[in-house]
């Protein structure tokens, strides 16, 4: 009795299979969503809800002023803190769309009644952003392929490593959002293009302008995109759709664009973004040379009229570029671009890029370690794509192809192409599940074929024909349907293993394993910038290398004189100068530079290697390249860098060596060596009495980490 | 609750306005203090000083208060005045506390400021009581050098006068100094003056008539903690759903000698026991017992180093700033801790509740210049009253927090000048329905709801244009 009346309840819940795919597809996004977003939280969990490593830092502390005194105040911000004694206009060199995006969410929350604290909010927003990037790559997915790849893409894109490595909770800096906008974009394009319409391209167009607004990358796109159209045009694959998605996404994008005053009216005068606007003059061309045709009926005619309109077009295009160069209205590429194009470039040209680990040549491990089975999955997606061609799957070839190139240019740009090679390898995976269910199913249903709309004819003739021909082809597609459950389930341990121990370390507080296996906990540079904030005076300047810059402004409240925005090469080179002079000539430099206090960070106590000792040869890099005064070769014996008793003379009495150095000739650091045993580096430092004469210790961490000198008045002269 | 205040309240008045038109003329040189003993302690930052008065009237009029006079220079550093009139003999002496308010006497010599002590019973007529007085002075110890070195210990000076000050005839006085060690620098000589090992003792002085006054000064070795904490903000929400969460934000500074020249880790590493002898390292908060989810974080995120020791009488926080704090240094932190709401609430009438709760500041040994009690009540609540022991200014302030229409409303206590003496209980009365506790949560619900139903209705709905 009771039975019978629970299924007549039952019945009117009993879905059909479409309402029970959509409920299959929804709540596996929901959860893809929710994944996403927790296993960016090792971090948190592991440490605590903080900011990490070095730009986020300024981020944070623009978001702070921005919620603080609103957003005109913000946009006219002269920031006197940082770049001392220059300052810089932040409002005019800051991508905005970070900071206003977290200031929005934190409003939002406050008007929902969430007293939450905008550090919160700027530590969640990467894995919010990262989020959402999985339900647009579901859609990208859809829109390229089928419902099915859109799954997997986010699947793979939610775990993947190369993104995850950008957008762990507390990595608040311009990628954890411009990898949504970058994908959301070029999706909305992708649509434009294959719809043809108005409202999409006007959403790409909208897409763009938030891309713009968050990061640099954006040229990527505005590069990407003519190239794009141009491999149509070429293909012949021109239409009117393409025509007004590419229209309506340049004219209206660059019109946003230029609202933001970091880009301001570049799209019109920099090289960099003159692909952009030949195609769309080209794109014109076109159309009226498709108009002309249309209207003239003669083939001869139009061959000769088509002749004389490119040949002219081109001319004119080149004459404007030649002038526009000349006249110097269109500034030529940045170092930043030619370093893309050519990877040795930065290392000739530009030490102050080569010096950035995040911008070296991408080594193979680590494509290994952030794409896992992608790397073997990518090809097999290009192939499917290739072989059902169209508009879309072009595009995301296209996407595919570039940026893994970049990829290989620099490590950071891994970033980029992760959205990429997820899509094309959930292509990868999905069209093969497909093709080895339908092979299954098959087996026992012959006439299953025709509902399958995925797979073409070609497939299901081929299939039919492996019918007859393989009689364990079920047995094989079960082999490897789980040989693919297999590797998936592997890239799924393999992306946590890496989350976990790889990108989830804030890097201002660093860990070590004790001798008991305990975890012992170095938080010294925190230590540091809150003795700074509380212990000196609130006009002070601290000097240290361009890397704690932001760090020493948004946590020790100082001000510095450079910074990690590496904009004026010169004043980097000053202090560069500085820490590589003697003490007399550096104590020259920092009286002219208004010092008042040295920070070194310094490692040989804990062995933390990426300390200012390892990281001086750029330092007197960047200084020689201004200053010719500092020659590399006075640092170095043999060729050699070395700080122990073979160490040459001038690096031994160099402002950099004596800081790091100073009274750590008294301390013994391992036991069973030498006093002055330096852990970093292995060896026993070469000048253990070091005295100083124009500055004096003002504070050194509890693990010596960061040691802070105060720069002493001038003697009197009496 | 209600009614016993009220009648201490109308017997203060009673009292007040009986004494006002007895005491004016007379009282004040009827009586005469046959024996003062003050013990002055120097061992902390924090000058305590036990006076003991045998107070005779010697006039005809029974007296019903007794005056205590202290130099201008001392009031403002005056944190508490404690007074107690014991009972019985030796070993079955009991103690009555009495109240102590600040008065204002016309033509007072030099500025001299007075506080009275009101007695339980009107002291009859050449009879005698044996008053014990408690009073605590901040920041009275200047450190002399100003500055020192990291090598250094820190010597002070205390000054005061070798006989008490009184507005009454004194037979016989001796005072008692305990320094916190036996180096002492200098003091002044007030014969017949001794000292040995840590005290320095002052006295027996005979027959000194009022306002008697001989300045001394003491220069001494104090390397206890100087810990100050310039301002103090504790804030205690009350959630009916059963947690009372404290958020406590300090401004703490080393008040002593400021630093001087290099701080080097490898001598403060290498010898403790001489270098850095005048700073602290850590600091102890007493937090109440079944304290939970307990964090130690300033502006920039958590510090790392701190330990909870609990147990089931106390629990105790050892707080751990990032550096040592030297002469001078500052911190700031936040202590935050969630405690069992029933403990601290308890009701008192129909729908009307008090929450009982700690006044002053958790640290042990430390200065609060300036404190300032939050106490945010559940939203909803009306009519709040505070009933604190000592004066304190008090106001009402509106606070936003997690889902809140109307706002919660906020009993602000601030006092000047807090010393551990501060740490009695002060209650909080309110009015709260126990129906406004379900505000939030059908908020919530109905939002869900309101949701789903959107969802739903798009799903329904065709929009488009065309068909």
């Amino acid at each position: 009795m009771s039975s019978m009346i629970s299924s007549d309840l039952l019945k009117p819940f009993k879905l059909k299979t479409k309402q029970q795919e959509l409920l299959i597809r929804v709540s596996i996004l929901c959860l893809v969503y929710i994944l996403a977003f927790i296993t960016r939280l090792f971090s948190v969990l592991r440490y605590e809800s903080m900011i990490h490593e070095f730009d986020p830092y300024f981020n944070y502390r623009t978001t702070l002023y921005l919620t603080q005194n609103g957003f005109y105040d913000f946009w006219n911000w002269f920031d006197s803190e940082s770049w001392y004694p220059l300052g810089r206009i932040i409002g005019g060199t800051l991508y905005p769309g970070l900071m206003v995006t977290a200031a929005l969410i934190y409003r939002l929350l406050h008007f929902l009644r969430f007293a939450v604290h905008i550090r919160e909010v700027c530590v969640l927003t990467a894995p919010f952003f990262a989020s959402n990037t999985t339900l647009v790559a579901y859609f990208f997915g859809k829109e390229i392929w089928d419902s099915g790849a859109g799954l997997v893409a986010a699947i793979l894109i939610a775990v993947c490593p190369g993104y995850i490595s950008r957008s762990v909770a507390g990595s608040y800096d311009n990628e954890g959002v411009a990898i949504f906008a970058l994908l959301f974009t070029f999706y909305l394009f992708v649509k434009a293009v294959n719809t043809g319409s108005l409202a999409w391209g006007l959403a790409s167009a909208f897409g763009y302008f938030y891309m713009v607004s968050a990061w640099g990358g954006y040229v990527f796109i505005i590069n990407l995109i003519p190239l794009y159209v141009l491999v149509l045009l070429i293909t012949g694959r021109y239409s009117m759709r393409l025509y007004v998605a590419y229209n309506c996404m340049y004219i209206l994008g660059m019109l946003l664009a230029m609202q933001i005053r970091f880009v301001g009216f570049q799209h019109v005068q920099s090289g960099e973004h003159m692909a952009a606007m030949g195609v769309f003059f080209l794109m014109q061309v076109f159309y009226f040379l498709d108009w002309v045709k249309h209207m003239l009926s003669d083939t001869k005619l139009f061959q000769a009229f088509l002749k004389i309109t490119v040949t002219f077009a081109v001319a004119v295009g080149a004459v404007a570029l030649g002038v526009g160069m000349v006249s110097g209205y269109i500034s030529p590429w940045t170092g930043r671009f030619y370093s893309l194009l050519d990877p040795t470039y930065a290392k000739d040209h530009i030490p102050i890029i080569a010096s950035v680990s995040e911008h070296q040549p991408t080594a193979w491990s680590s494509f290994m370690f952030d794409f896992h089975i992608l790397l073997f999955l990518f090809p097999a997606g290009l192939y499917f794509c290739f072989k059902r061609l169209s508009d879309a799957t072009i595009f995301i070839v296209m996407y595919g192809l570039t940026s893994l190139y970049f990829a290989g240019v620099m490590v950071r740009l891994i970033l980029v192409a992760t959205p990429a090679v997820c899509l094309i390898s959930a292509i990868a995976v999905s069209a093969t599940v497909k093709n080895l269910t339908v092979l299954l199913r098959s087996k026992n249903k012959v006439v299953q074929t025709g509902s399958t709309k995925g797979t073409s004819s070609g497939k299901a003739s081929s299939k039919a024909s492996l019918d007859q021909s393989q009689p364990f082809q079920k047995n094989g597609a079960m082999a490897l349907l789980f040989g693919a459950f297999y590797l998936l389930s592997k890239y799924a341990t393999h992306c946590t293993w890496v989350t976990s121990e790889a990108y989830s370390s804030p890097s201002i507080v660093l860990a070590a394993r004790g001798a008991h296996g305990n975890r012992v906990i170095f938080d010294d540079y925190r230590e540091a910038y809150f003795w700074l904030r509380q212990n000196t005076p609130p006009d002070a300047k601290v000097m240290s290398w361009w890397d704690y810059g932001y760090q020493i402004t948004a946590m020790g409240n100082r001000t510095v004189i450079v910074d990690n925005n590496t904009w004026n090469n010169t004043h980097i080179a000053t202090v560069g100068r500085a820490m590589s002079s003697y003490e007399d000539e550096a104590y020259e430099i920092m009286r002219s530079l208004d010092v008042d206090y040295v920070l070194v960070v310094f490692g040989g106590v804990t062995g933390y290697s990426s300390d200012d000792i390892n990281k001086f040869l750029w330092m007197v890099r960047i200084g020689g390249g201004v200053f010719p005064v500092i020659r590399e070769p006075d640092y170095l014996v043999n060729g050699e860098y070395r700080v122990d008793k073979g160490a040459a003379p001038k690096m031994l009495n160099c402002l950099m060596y004596k800081l790091s150095y100073y009274r750590f000739g008294e301390l013994v650091t391992e036991y069973g060596r030498p006093p002055g045993y330096d852990r970093a580096r292995g060896v026993e430092i070469g000048n253990k009495d070091i005295k100083l004469e124009h500055l004096e210790e003002a504070f050194t961490t509890s693990n010596w980490i960061v040691r802070i000198y105060k720069v002493k008045p001038p003697n009197n002269r009496w | 609750m209600e009614g016993p205040i009220r009648a201490r309240e109308a017997l203060a008045l009673t009292l007040f306005s009986l004494l006002f038109f007895l005491s004016r003329s007379s009282a004040l040189h009827d009586l005469l203090i046959s024996n003062a003993e003050r013990r002055i302690d120097l061992s902390s930052h924090i000058v305590k000083v036990y006076l003991t008065l045998k107070v005779e009237n010697a006039g005809s009029s029974p007296a019903s208060e007794v005056v205590l006079a202290f130099p201008p220079s001392q009031v403002d550093h005056l944190a508490t005045v404690e007074a107690l009139a014991t009972k019985g003999k030796r070993k079955k002496t009991t103690f009555v506390r009495l109240e102590v308010k600040p008065t204002e006497l016309p033509d007072a010599p030099n500025d001299t400021k007075y506080f009275t002590i009101y007695l339980a019973n009107p002291l009859n007529s050449a009879e005698s009581i044996t008053l014990e007085v408690l009073y605590m002075l901040t920041h009275s110890l200047e450190p002399f050098p100003a500055e020192i070195g990291q090598s250094e210990s820190q010597l002070v000076y205390y000054r005061d006068s070798a006989l008490v000050l009184s507005p009454y005839h004194i037979k016989q006085q001796t005072t008692f100094i305990k320094t916190p060690s036996t180096k002492v620098d200098s003091f002044t000589r007030v014969e017949p003056t001794n000292r040995a090992g840590t005290e320095i003792k002052y006295g027996p002085y005979e027959d000194h008539t009022p306002y008697s006054f001989s300045a001394i000064l003491v220069h001494f070795e104090n390397n206890s903690p100087f810990a100050v904490v310039e301002e103090l903000v504790r804030e205690v929400e009350i959630s009916h759903w059963g947690n009372l969460q404290v958020t406590e934000q300090y401004k703490l500074v080393h008040a002593g000698a400021r630093h001087k020249g290099v701080f080097s880790r490898v001598d403060y590493q290498s010898k403790p026991s001489f270098n850095g002898v005048s700073s602290f390292r850590y600091l102890l908060a007493r937090l109440p017992p079944r304290v939970h989810s307990v964090y130690y974080r300033d502006e920039i995120g958590n510090i790392s180093s701190s330990h909870l020791r609990t147990d089931s009488r106390k629990s105790e926080l050892e707080i751990e700033p990032r550096y040592p704090l030297f002469g001078g240094w500052k911190a700031t932190f936040v202590i935050g801790y969630g405690l069992p709401l029933q403990d601290f609430l308890f009701e008192s009438s129909e729908d009307r509740r008090y929450v009982n709760f700690t006044f002053g500041c958790p640290l042990m040994e430390t200065v609060v210049d300036k404190l300032t009690i939050k106490v945010v009540l559940p939203e909803g609540s009306k009519d709040p009253s505070a009933v604190v022991p000592f004066p304190v200014d008090q106001h009402l302030e509106t606070k936003y927090s997690y889902l809140d229409v109307v706002g919660r409303t906020v009993v602000v206590l601030e006092k000047k000048n807090v010393v551990p003496g501060h740490n009695s209980h002060f209650q909080v009365y309110y009015t709260f329905k126990p129906i406004f506790m379900l505000a939030e949560p059908l908020m919530l619900a109905s939002a869900f709801f309101l949701f789903f139903v959107a969802c739903i209705a798009y799903l329904h709905i065709d929009l488009s244009i065309r068909k």
